[in-house]
């Protein structure tokens, strides 16, 4: 069901954006997810994905004032929405009961 | 740090970026790449950075960054054509004599270009209801005689096409036919005259012409099997049951297998009846040999249906190959057989021996592009209108691009305007162009055969994109000079703008206007002329007050016992033709020398025919003796058959009694006349020899008839002729009206240029009225001061109607020498004898055209001069 279904990538997306608060919009986003994850990760992609998470709903932006280093033009920013919240923590629900029945798992064997 | 920010991103990969991103996109995205851009510059230099910033542009080439084409979706580009063609609205009423301008000669030039483009929808929608017209391809010859011209043919011989259908693989099936199927068939109490084709029991698996009644796989198998269209039996046999009924043609009886459906107009093949083909095999065999000879190609027509996957080519190499083995009996003579498809056999109007109608590509090309050339010139009208008018319009253009409007919307703007006249003048013109339909198609008999020229909604489509591509052409120039305008030097001294840049391409497109007018008049008078003096053209004999009428095979004997009665009417001859009408018989002939033969072309006639159309004897004397079945001994000659065989020495008096050889007799000389003409203008004047024939069955009579009481006298004659023919009704018509109507073709183009010369002349005067108007408006403070200082009318009048003059002046210099040189060497050349052309014949047209656009232009500077000083000068 489009709309509510995150993919993998959409989700770290989603987080990254929830976690920058503010300070939220494509290359921040991009610079924010190679610290984090260690992936290679083109602009490019950030993009695409920024674009139809605010398609689904899950984000929505704003324009914020230019800057030189951007050519006079303005950046956009990016805050989670409600419904992404909401599908941020259904994402994480899933995940907790799929751990949950997972019986004496040493996560430090790994 | 100076030195990076000056570092700029390649510029034409910012520009294709900002040209294919969607415009709510495009500044996250510059700014993402700047950033990007930015940060490659101070980490791996200027060179990468750039390669990163292209690379990267092009990634972004994705499906959800892509500007989506056309105008539907995006709501600005609505606002933009609605905001567009509202004041394209109000700009056409504020400019009512422009707006009329134009509207008037677009309407009048594009009811010429609708009925070429209806004319040519007909011709392409030819046969396009067979269902196989793809595939279907008729059998055509190309006959070479040695010494001869070649002939091409649409017919081919039966024995050919046998032959192909037998020995030739990858056909699907085959279809004989044979024209001249015609006659008065009876049933019962009713007889109808029908005509149509000799058909074989393929036809119906060829072509898709529907039965209503009877098989279509047999209807054509048995011989003396008769095939009815709808409106043929309905013409016999009325509301009762057609099928299986016998009737009877000639001493035939015939037995109706099948009615048809109606023929379409748009086909090309056209009959009323169909008669089985073995009919003919069955009764011609006996009657004719010749039947399945391979160079008998004169009457019989095959048509040829491939496979859905069959390849011409193959077909064609195969019949080439025929060809060489067959031609190989010949002597003398090769005839080459191809395959035509049926879509191309209306345009193929050079062949000969046509089974339906048909047109020379030449014809329609030409028609095309004097359609071409009318509209463009009432695109010239708009095109240069609007430029003239660019002091006004100028300062409108300036402000909507303070206002923010770029190129493309300054562009956007005239190219509706013009495309809304366009329309308007559509309008006009689809009224224009039904009334123009039915006088079109009665030009001619030929042009009603050819085309019907009715609506459908794919025509009327086709109307409006040609309407919307004019208005685009005629906006097109307009367009782009205002959006090139610069805004500052607008606004701030329109007198600075270069409006006089583009005086040269303006006078340029009056001139071409004006020689194309002049040449078009011209055209028409000399034509005019030279058609005039066609029809009063000395043929060598009398036409005047004669009568022909055709005896449609009718015995003449009591006929002319009745006429003769008549009062009024003072002589009757009989002859096989009528001369000088295009119809010619002949056969060789041999004098002295057994070796020298040549051909000579024949009339027999009785003895009243050379006082009936007072013909001049040089020599010798009338027919004396008169054999009615008999020896046939005398032929009466004319003086070119005497110079081709040296018959007498340069005297007409030493060839009387001198023997000829023709169709195995041996005639002597009796007279001799002086030449006239024999065939029509356009052939040399070629040995003729008139033999006497008593024959009660001649063709036509002559009759010579003197009164005031004309129509009691053909009143009487109709009498007369229902005694001997019931059936058909009485074809007599004066030998004037009948030479008339052996030029009718060119009185059909003359016609038709004459009324492109008017149209031509309309729009251009238009164009030149509106010049003027313009011109003389701007001038008008000019004028004023002038005569402040004191100039007079005359001076003024002088002054500004010089430019105008000196432009038509060269139109004509261009126009009347090409036309004269067309006519001398391209048009005349296919007369043998014609007028020469007369200077004053050239002039008048021209005469006409500057006596049209002299008034124009001395009226309108007359109102500038006339105005008051006072008044202009005060209004700044």
């Amino acid at each position: 069901m489009k709309g509510t279904h995150l993919g993998e990538f959409e989700e770290i997306v989603l987080l990254t954006i929830a976690g920058l608060v503010d300070g939220a919009y494509s290359v921040a986003v991009c610079d924010e997810l190679i610290k984090h994850t260690k992936r290679v990760i083109k602009l490019g992609v950030i993009h695409a994905v920024l674009n139809r998470l605010e398609e689904k709903g899950l984000v929505k932006s704003k324009l914020g004032e230019a800057t030189s280093e951007r050519g006079g033009k303005r950046k956009r920013y990016y805050t989670v929405t409600t419904a992404g919240k909401a599908a941020l923590v259904k994402s994480k629900d899933i995940r907790d009961e799929l751990w949950s029945r997972i019986p004496g798992l040493n996560l430090n064997r790994l | 740090m100076k030195n990076k920010t000056s570092i700029h991103p390649p510029r034409w990969a910012e520009r294709f970026l900002s040209w294919y991103c969607r415009p709510e996109l495009l500044e996250d995205l510059q700014g993402d790449l700047h950033e990007m851009f930015v940060r490659n510059l101070r980490s791996k230099g200027a060179k990468k950075a750039r390669f990163i910033y292209i690379v990267d542009v092009f990634k972004f080439f994705k499906p959800y960054t892509i500007r989506k084409p056309g105008l539907s979706n995006n709501l600005s580009q609505n606002t933009m054509i609605k905001s567009y063609i509202k004041t394209s609205g109000r700009s056409i009423i504020r400019h009512k004599l422009f707006a009329a301008i134009n509207i008037i000669g677009l309407a009048i030039s594009m009811c010429v270009g609708l009925l070429v483009i209806s004319f040519l929808s007909d011709l392409y929608s030819y046969d396009n209801f067979q269902e196989k017209k793809d595939r279907i391809y008729r059998l055509i010859s190309t006959d070479s005689n040695t010494g001869q011209p070649v002939m091409n043919l649409a017919s081919s011989s039966l024995a050919a096409g046998r032959k192909i259908q037998q020995t030739i693989p990858g056909i699907e099936s085959t279809v004989f036919m044979q024209r001249g199927f015609s006659g008065d068939i009876t049933a019962g109490e009713v007889t109808v005259p029908v005509s149509g084709l000799w058909a074989n029991e393929s036809f119906f698996n060829v072509f898709s012409f529907p039965l209503l009644s009877g098989n279509p796989a047999t209807a054509l198998q048995k011989p003396y099997s008769l095939v009815l269209t709808e409106e043929s039996a309905k013409k016999i046999f009325g509301n009762s049951e057609a099928l299986g009924r016998i009737v009877k043609l000639d001493t035939n009886n015939y037995i109706v297998t099948g009615i048809a459906r109606d023929v379409p107009k748009l086909s090309h093949l056209q009959f009323g009846a169909l008669a089985s083909f073995s009919t003919i095999e069955q009764k011609r065999s006996n009657e004719d040999g010749n039947l399945m000879s391979w160079a008998n190609i004169y009457s019989n027509y095959t048509y040829f249906v491939l496979p859905e996957n069959g390849n011409a080519g193959v077909v064609q190499a195969a019949i080439d190959r025929l060809c060489v083995s067959e031609n190989a009996n010949l002597k003398n003579r090769k005839i080459r057989l191809s395959l035509e498809p049926l879509k191309k056999i209306i345009f193929d109007g050079h062949l000969g021996n046509e089974i339906g109608p048909t047109i020379n590509k030449m014809s329609v090309y030409i028609l095309g592009g004097l359609a071409l050339i009318v509209i463009i010139s009432a695109c010239f009208n708009y095109t240069n209108l609007s430029i003239a008018r660019s002091l006004s319009r100028s300062r409108e253009v300036g402000i909507r691009k303070v206002i923010g409007a770029l190129k493309g919307h300054v562009v956007g703007q005239f190219i509706t305007e013009s495309i809304i006249i366009s329309l308007l003048a559509l309008v006009f013109s689809f009224i224009l162009f039904l009334l123009l339909r039915t006088p079109f198609l009665s030009l001619h008999a030929y042009v009603q055969s050819l085309v019907s020229l009715q609506l459908s909604p794919k025509l009327v489509l086709g109307f409006i994109a040609f309407a919307v591509f004019t208005g685009f052409i005629a906006g097109i120039l307009p367009a782009l000079f205002y959006s090139r305008i610069s805004v500052l030097q607008v606004l701030n001294n329109v007198s600075t703008l270069k409006v006089f840049r583009h005086v040269n391409l303006r006078k340029s497109l009056i001139v071409v206007q004006y020689t194309f007018s002049l040449i078009f008049i011209t055209t028409t008078v000399i034509g005019y002329n030279q058609y005039r003096s066609f029809l009063t053209y000395d043929l060598g004999f009398s036409t005047r007050n004669i009568l022909n009428i055709n005896m449609q095979g009718n015995k003449t004997g009591v006929f002319i016992k009745e006429l003769s009665a008549i009062p009024g009417v003072r002589e009757i001859s009989k002859s096989q033709l009528i001369s000088s009408l295009g119809s010619i018989y002949g056969t060789s002939m041999k004098y002295n020398d057994p070796q020298d033969s040549a051909g000579v072309q024949l009339n027999f006639i009785d003895e009243h025919y050379l006082t009936v159309h007072q013909y001049k004897i040089l020599a010798g004397k009338n027919f004396s003796t008169r054999p009615s079945n008999g020896q046939e001994t005398e032929a009466i000659v004319n003086e070119q058959l005497l110079r081709r065989f040296h018959i007498g020495k340069g005297d007409p008096q030493n060839a009387i009694g001198e023997i000829v050889n023709i169709d195995g007799k041996k005639l002597s000389i009796a007279g001799v006349l002086k030449d006239f003409h024999y065939g029509t203008l356009e052939n040399k004047i070629e040995p003729v020899m008139f033999r006497y024939s008593g024959n009660d069955n001649p063709g036509y009579i002559n009759v010579k008839i003197e009164t005031p009481h004309l129509t009691a006298a053909l009143a009487a004659m109709n009498e007369a002729w229902r005694n001997i023919d019931k059936l058909h009704p009485l074809d007599a018509k004066f030998y004037d009206v009948q030479i008339e109507e052996a030029y009718s073709m060119f009185s059909v183009i003359i016609q038709v240029i004459g009324f492109f010369s008017f149209l031509a002349i309309v729009i251009a005067s238009m164009g030149l009225f509106g010049m003027v108007v313009y011109t003389t408006e701007k001038r008008l403070k000019e004028i004023s001061i002038r005569k402040v200082m004191g100039a007079g009318e005359r001076t003024l009048i002088y002054l500004m109607s010089k430019s105008f003059l000196i432009l038509l002046i060269i139109s004509a210099v261009i126009a009347l020498p090409a036309t004269w040189l067309f006519f001398e060497n391209v048009v005349l050349a296919n007369f043998a004898y014609h007028q020469p052309l007369r200077l004053s014949e050239a002039l008048t047209g021209f005469a006409i055209v500057m006596v049209i656009a002299g008034t124009m232009i001395g009226l309108q500077t007359l109102k500038a001069a006339r105005s008051n000083p006072a008044r202009v000068l005060k209004r700044e």
